[in-house]
């Protein structure tokens, strides 16, 4: 089975085919570079994204503080992962590469601002 | 009258980029405007990842990218930076007239770079019939909305073009929770980057609507719904083929026109198709002196190229200082 996709990994966009055996990569072409080749069986055996968003701040110059996963999480994970970004609320100044949830839904991955917001 | 030896217009990813390099090349007394609280540009509502794969070698989101740029113009004493700041008119003098809260200023600069970026086509360029009810944005306010402001400006959204920033607006309504009905394509390849259909529209199965145009928008106060017909590939309609969307939000994403009225105004030649100055040379513009660097030059599709060709307007307007001295 041949699989096609188009590589997110840089603005190129390399469109991608795998050729699987019983579920097996045993090919993968049309990537110019290693980030497709890691991307395409990522896709395979387990898609993962970055989620990016904004929480509410309180009492802060900015209403809305930009986030994201600082590691990719599972796809299928998104919509959990915004759910418990929407109850987030930020009260002290941050900075961008800050903490704002510890290893959230347990993915290893921490959500973190990414812009400085000071009081 | 102030008196400037550089004045860059424009605190975005360009006019960092180029006071940045103007003071590396020897520059100093150098003066940044933005009209904005804060500098970053757009980029502080690109709030996704994919910005800075080129310049740093690492994937950042906009604001990441910026606050790399705004900590190295803060260390940077020569650079002042003037804030809640618009430029009202420029002449050919390179005077500038300057507004800010409680003041209103001429400045005259020896050299001017101008990075002003651009500005979103709106619904009277796409020729859109209909109503004029509320719930119809430009994707890049709508950006603006859910990103800075936090609000949600719809719940059954289509998007109407597919630009990047459409594809990426799409995305971000569907994680908050909005319903994206369509994006509606006259074209028969998307707009945007292979990468922005892949991450933004096939991920999360967003119907997508290629050789289609928008024809009516339906609604008295709020938008009700749209009409769209297909198209053949000369964008002729193809009769028998209308249908309708019932939604409450039209998000408009049809490209960018690069923003150059000041400079117009000044007398600097413009090509009125592009509405960027003709030139034969990167950055340059008929007035000798005034810059354009960023997307108020041409649009570019990424920051990293922005930046790449505003270090190198920085450096011009360091030679051009430097020969007249």
């Amino acid at each position: 089975m041949i699989k096609k996709m188009t590589c997110i990994e840089c603005p190129k966009g390399c469109l991608i085919k795998i050729t699987l055996e019983n579920l097996q990569i045993v090919k993968i072409d049309g990537n110019i570079c290693i980030k497709g080749k890691t991307y395409a069986g990522s896709e395979i055996n387990n898609p993962l994204r970055i989620v990016t968003s904004s929480v509410l701040a309180l009492g802060l110059p900015l209403k809305m503080i930009p986030v994201r996963t600082d590691k990719p999480v599972s796809k299928d994970k998104i919509f959990e992962v915004m759910s418990l970004i929407k109850k987030v609320r930020v009260t002290k100044p941050v900075y961008a590469g800050d903490i704002i949830v510890t290893n959230i839904l347990q993915s290893g991955a921490n959500l973190i601002a990414t812009r400085d917001v000071p009081a | 009258m102030i008196e400037k030896k550089l004045v860059i217009v424009g605190g975005g990813p360009a006019g960092m980029a180029a006071a940045i390099s103007a003071y590396e090349h020897g520059v100093s007394d150098i003066l940044l405007i933005d009209r904005e609280p804060y500098l970053g540009g757009i980029l502080n509502q690109c709030i996704h990842t994919g910005f800075g794969l080129k310049y740093f070698k690492e994937t950042l989101t906009g604001p990441e990218y910026a606050g790399r740029f705004i900590k190295k113009i803060k260390d940077i004493s020569q650079i002042e930076v003037s804030l809640n700041t618009f430029v009202a008119s420029l002449n050919k003098n390179k005077t500038l007239t300057v507004l800010k809260p409680g003041l209103l200023v001429e400045i005259k600069p020896e050299a001017l770079i101008m990075a002003t970026g651009c500005r979103e086509k709106t619904r009277e360029m796409m020729h859109i019939a209909g109503t004029r009810p509320a719930g119809i944005f430009s994707a890049g306010l709508a950006q603006k909305l859910i990103n800075i402001e936090g609000l949600i400006p719809g719940r059954e959204v289509v998007i109407i073009g597919s630009g990047d920033i459409g594809l990426i607006m799409a995305r971000r309504f569907t994680l908050e929770g909005a319903k994206v009905k369509a994006v509606i394509e006259i074209r028969q390849k998307s707009r945007g980057l292979a990468r922005n259909i892949a991450q933004c529209i096939e991920d999360f199965n967003i119907p997508i609507f290629f050789n289609h145009k928008i024809l009516r928008i339906f609604g008295r106060d709020r938008v009700e719904k749209i009409s769209v017909c297909k198209v053949d590939n000369n964008l002729n309609i193809i009769p028998d083929t209308t249908f309708e969307i019932a939604c409450d939000t039209a998000v408009l994403s049809a490209g960018l026109i690069p923003e150059n009225e000041l400079i117009e105004m000044a007398g600097v030649e413009i090509d009125k198709k592009t509405n960027t100055p003709v030139t034969n040379e990167l950055n340059k513009t008929s007035i000798l002196g005034i810059f354009v660097c960023g997307n108020s030059f041409k649009i570019y599709d990424i920051v990293d190229s922005v930046t790449e060709d505003s270090f190198i307007a920085g450096q011009q307007a360091a030679e051009y200082l430097g020969r007249l001295r």
